[in-house]
């Protein structure tokens, strides 16, 4: 079946078997392997990724769904060279150990500080519970969030004054 | 893990969606967050040869309440029923339940309809409804019925639905000024199924319990109404005792198998707790407290 899917902001033509996943759409068809695999089941939320800009697990959806549709991945979370404050915060703060669940933890992480810019410890921590960190690195990837959502905050501040 | 060959059909409106399940009946399935479908699929214990995809239909999704109930199409995510003012305000079982479910990114693509069409005991939408005395609409090509919620669920992961129908919504009637619910779940962690679930829901009149709804999760081979439970509160006082006696009798009701989340006698003592807990929870909120 011929599909469009705009992935990181640059449509994309793929003819795919119906019940090829999206992940591997991701990863085989479009070569874009940022995107994980881990548990393959929907548990482990490696495979985090986002359609039209909401986290969903990558392993459980079949690519033609995307038809249509917008696909965020971690290759299209950096703009221009620069690196989206959420990577940055993740790097400054030691927000990943192995690094497996790293692409997914961004961009969970991402869409939670675009729907909520100033999450509490507590909504953060809900909000990565559909995504496993097998090192147990909890602690500092709650710590990154949270400074993104700071570093968000101080860099629209100026734009909200002058506006 | 690739699952069997299938057509991909994707209809926009309800009306292509029914005619497809016309022509494939039971050689379809219906997909709508696939977050039940796909993984059985990928395992093959489901390889339809057709897959009819709802996702798109726009009159599938959201929520309206009116006319004394609360319809929701089949195709509303469990994240946007997490949100919901009108669930939180209106229908607190319904609140307390939906957060519980999964974990939040499977709720991104989760539906209401589709979980209780999956008819897993483990599923929580099932008990939510039984405790609500809900009913579901399957449509086809020729007309619709109603379905009261207690005659949808048949056994593990079998309703009675038809091949070619389609369950497009739940309507839940809406309760009274002074009624209350809680949805109480034991799970290991986020996202597994429940060691045991129960949700509850209660009306008051003048002092006394004028209506009461129990449903279980994962202790049965469908959800569980203990109906001897809701019989012994319907006209008592809202007492200690009455709802020590309603988790007892509902513990009697439930017939939980021993696996990797606990003992048989464990489950049917969570059960007699939550009932327990959840009718004094429910109780509160019924009394504004």
């Amino acid at each position: 079946m011929q599909i469009t899917v705009t992935v990181n902001g640059t449509e994309r033509k793929a003819d795919i078997e119906p019940r090829l996943l999206l992940v591997h759409l991701i990863r085989d068809v479009l070569g874009l392997t940022g995107t994980h695999i881990g548990c393959d089941t929907s548990n482990c939320g490696a495979c985090t990724v986002l359609l039209d800009d909401v986290p969903v697990k990558s392993c459980t959806m079949f690519g033609v769904q995307a038809d249509g549709r917008s696909i965020t991945t971690v290759e299209g979370l950096a703009r221009n060279g620069q690196l989206h404050p959420i990577q940055t915060a993740f790097k400054e703060e030691h927000g990943l150990q192995c690094g497996f669940c790293t692409p997914a933890m961004l961009l969970t992480g991402a869409a939670l500080l675009d729907r909520n810019p100033q999450p509490t410890e507590e909504e953060i921590r809900w909000a990565i519970s559909g995504n496993i960190c097998r090192c147990t690195g909890y602690m500092n990837i709650v710590k990154a969030i949270e400074a993104a959502g700071q570093a968000m905050a101080s860099q629209k501040a100026p734009a909200a004054t002058s506006s | 893990m690739l699952p069997a060959r299938f057509d991909y059909h994707r209809p926009e409106t309800l009306d292509e969606a029914l005619e497809l399940m016309d022509r494939f009946g039971d050689e379809a399935k219906v997909l709508a967050g696939g977050m039940s479908l796909i993984p059985l699929m990928k395992l093959r214990f489901a390889s339809p040869a057709n897959v009819v995809d709802i996702n798109r239909i726009a009159e599938l999704s959201g929520m309206s309440e009116s006319g004394g109930e609360l319809r929701v199409m089949a195709v509303t995510r469990n994240s946007e029923l997490e949100t919901s003012d009108l669930l939180r305000k209106r229908y607190p079982v319904m609140a307390a339940a939906a957060p519980l479910i999964s974990d939040p990114i499977v709720r991104n693509r989760g539906t209401i309809g589709g979980a209780l069409a999956h008819a897993d005991p483990a599923g929580d939408w099932g008990s939510v409804m039984l405790a609500l005395r809900a009913q579901v609409v399957a449509r086809t090509t020729s007309g619709e019925r109603v379905i009261p919620i207690d005659d949808l669920f048949e056994t593990t992961f079998t309703t009675t639905l038809l091949p070619n129908e389609i369950l497009t919504e739940v309507k839940v009637p809406a309760p009274n000024a002074r009624s209350g619910g809680a949805y109480l779940k034991l799970e290991r962690k986020v996202g597994d199924f429940a060691t045991v679930g129960v949700a509850v829901q209660l009306s008051l009149d003048d002092g006394h319990i004028s209506s009461a709804g129990i449903g279980l999760t994962a202790v049965g081979t469908t959800n569980v109404r203990p109906g001897e439970a809701e019989e012994t509160l319907v006209g008592a006082e809202p007492t200690e005792e009455a709802f020590a006696e309603a988790g007892r009798r509902a513990a009697a009701a439930a017939e939980p198998m021993t696996d990797v989340r606990g003992s048989a006698e464990y489950k049917r003592h969570v059960v007699e707790v939550f009932v327990r807990r959840g009718l004094a929870l429910a109780q509160q909120i019924a009394q504004g407290s």
